[in-house]
Parts: C-alpha cells; structure tokens; sequence
C-alpha cells in the first residue's frame, strides 16, 4: 500500500472517530433539551410549547455569528445547499407532514432510539428508509423534472442582496434575538 | 457535575451548545452538521444486501455514495449520546406509545407503529425531495443564512403545523 494511501486511510478513521464524538454530544444536548420527545415535537407543531424552536433559534444566532466570524478570518468556508422552489418548498411540505406524522426527524430520531422509544426505532426508522428508498427510485424523474424549477443553486442571503455578511448577518442576530424575547416573554 | 444528572436544561443553554458544536464541526470535520443523508445510505445497503452491487449503480446512490461515513457515525453517536444523559438522569424509558398520541388515540402500539412507519416514509421521501432536514437545512444552513435552507426550514413548519393541527384537532 503506497504511502498516500495510508494517509487517506488515517484521514477517513479521523474522520469517522470525530463524526461519532460530535454525534455522542448532539445526541446528549438533544435529550437534555427534550426534544428526543415526540410529546415536545408535536407541541411545537401543535403550538402549545416553544422548546424545537428556541433551541433552533439559539444555535442558529449562535452559529451564524461564530461562522460568519471565522468566515472573515479564512478559517472556514461556507457550504451552502443548492437548492430551488422545485425542492425545498414541495419537498419541505413533505417532510413537515412526515415530521407530524413520525414525531421526530433524522437527528431527533437518533436520539429518540437512545431514550428509549421504540416507535422511533421499529417504526420511525424503517419508514424512513423506505422513503428514501423510493425516492432513489424516483430520483432520475424527478431530477429532470420538477427539482430543477425555480432553480436558484447554493446563494445565500447576502449573496443574493449583494451586500457585505455582516449587513444580514448583524439584523438577523438582533431580529432572532427579539423573537426569542417575545416568545420568552408571551410565556409559550 | 450535577447539571450532568438533571433531567432537562434550558433551550437557550442546550441552543447555544449545538450552536459551538457547530462551528467546531466546520472547523474540525470541515462539514456543517446534518443527519438524513445517512438514513438514504443506509436504506441503499440494506437494499445491496439484498439485491446485489448493481443498487449502486442508481444515480441517486452514485450521487451520495453508499458507505458508512463521518455522518453515519454522527448518527449512531446520537443514539449513545441521549442514551448517556437519559440513563445519568433517570429518564431513560421503554416506550411504544408516546404519552400525547396516547391520550387522544390510545394505547394500541400497532396503531401507532403503523403511523409512524407512514409519517416515517413520508420524512424520508421529503427530506431527500427537500435535501436536507431538520438539522442540516434548519440549523446548518440557516446558520450559513442559505436561501434554500430557510426556504426549506419555513416550509418543514408549515407543513408541519397544518399537519398536525389536522391530526389532533380534527381527527382527534
């Protein structure tokens, strides 16, 4: 075995070892914040309890600053998703019926398996594999077809304002942070 | 250590955490944090094992590859993860029916079995439809301020809402 090799062979065990160490602390913030519940889940979608989305709010002020911070020092680049209408609105509807229906998502699964849920894991889990499954199946149509409409590739928010990062970035900080507040403070 | 044994900490605390994993995700792993892709993997070595090596000849696989990677392995690290803090708090529990779906359509577990195996199907077809779920669209993307990730993430809760105000208000 040549030398190069051996060396992607080290990249990808380091890889893989980081992967499950980031894994086994998402999967205990998940727990600790409730939301390896189906209970808390689908009182979010139901409206009665604010938890999914004051974590979501906070990691995302959380992270957007730190990346956009180490963005400006070279020391990360962004990896944004292409996308389009096609995809994330009639593919978002899907899976927000899936995430009523089901009572967790692919990460949230994850950790429903671990506390113990065995709809998560007998049913949940197959599911989604045989949703995944049919869409591998479905894929060379649709990727012809609709998944192309209203294509508008991997642009993010400044990008497409055509403004410097910290212009969205600092308003979306502020504006995510108000709605922490007022959802904080209507008691929810 | 005590906070390691309480059984729930504040969504501010438990979001920003998430939060400064992701930027260590990004700086260590080079990749933002997410989660369906593997579940496509996983249906697609499931079905090798069955089918044989042409399953990867599928366009779909050939895009995403099936191989157990750093993503997988985030996965499964899930599972350990809040097996870990519900076992150090006590709120580890063997459940088939959760206690909300209980009180409104009862304790059957094939019922809710079968339910979830459908709301299952459904996720795993739009998240793949959508490229991305809760975590890599609705945190890792939106954190990025992508234009498909907070379209997507807008669209995962209306979906979502409507769908479950139709189960538990009108059906239930």
């Amino acid at each position: 075995m040549s030398r190069k090799k051996i060396t992607v062979k080290k990249n990808n065990l380091s890889q893989l070892t980081w992967g499950l160490a980031f894994g086994v602390v998402f999967g205990f913030l998940l727990q600790k914040g409730g939301v390896t519940k189906y209970d808390v889940i689908l009182g979010q979608l139901l409206l009665t309890d604010f938890t999914v989305l004051k974590i979501i709010l906070t990691a995302v002020v959380t992270g957007m600053l730190g990346i956009y911070l180490m963005k400006s020092f070279g020391w990360v680049e962004l990896q944004p998703k292409s996308g389009s209408v096609g995809m994330n609105v009639i593919g978002g509807l899907i899976f927000g019926i899936g995430f009523a229906v089901l009572g967790y998502c692919p990460g949230t699964i994850a950790g429903a398996i671990g506390n113990g849920f065995l709809d998560a894991l007998v049913g949940g889990v197959i599911g989604i594999w045989i949703g995944a499954g049919l869409f591998a199946a479905l894929y060379p149509k649709l990727h012809k077809g609709i998944l192309g409409k209203g294509d508008y590739g991997d642009i993010t928010l400044p990008r497409l304002l055509k403004v410097n990062d910290w212009v969205v970035v600092i308003p979306a900080a502020v504006l995510i942070i108000l709605v922490l507040f007022w959802i904080e403070n209507t008691g929810l | 250590m005590n906070f390691l044994t309480e059984v729930s900490w504040s969504p501010y605390v438990v979001g920003i955490a998430i939060g400064v994993l992701s930027w260590l995700s990004f700086l260590i792993l080079k990749k933002p944090l997410s989660c369906s892709t593997s579940f496509a993997s996983t249906s697609g070595m499931v079905e090798r094992l069955f089918r044989g090596n042409k399953v990867e000849l599928k366009p779909y696989y050939q895009k995403i590859g099936l191989k157990i990677d750093w993503q997988w392995m985030l996965v499964l690290g899930i599972v350990f993860g809040s097996l870990l803090s519900a076992l150090l708090s006590g709120d580890f529990v063997f459940n088939w029916v959760p206690p909300l779906w209980q009180s409104y359509f009862g304790d059957n577990p094939l019922l809710r079995l079968i339910v979830a195996t459908i709301g299952g199907i459904f996720m795993g077809f739009g998240a793949r439809w959508a490229d991305g779920c809760t975590s890599g669209h609705g945190i890792s993307g939106t954190l990025q301020l992508a234009v498909s990730s907070w379209i997507s993430a807008i669209f995962f809760f209306i979906g979502g809402i409507m769908a479950a105000l139709l189960i538990f208000r009108v059906f239930g």
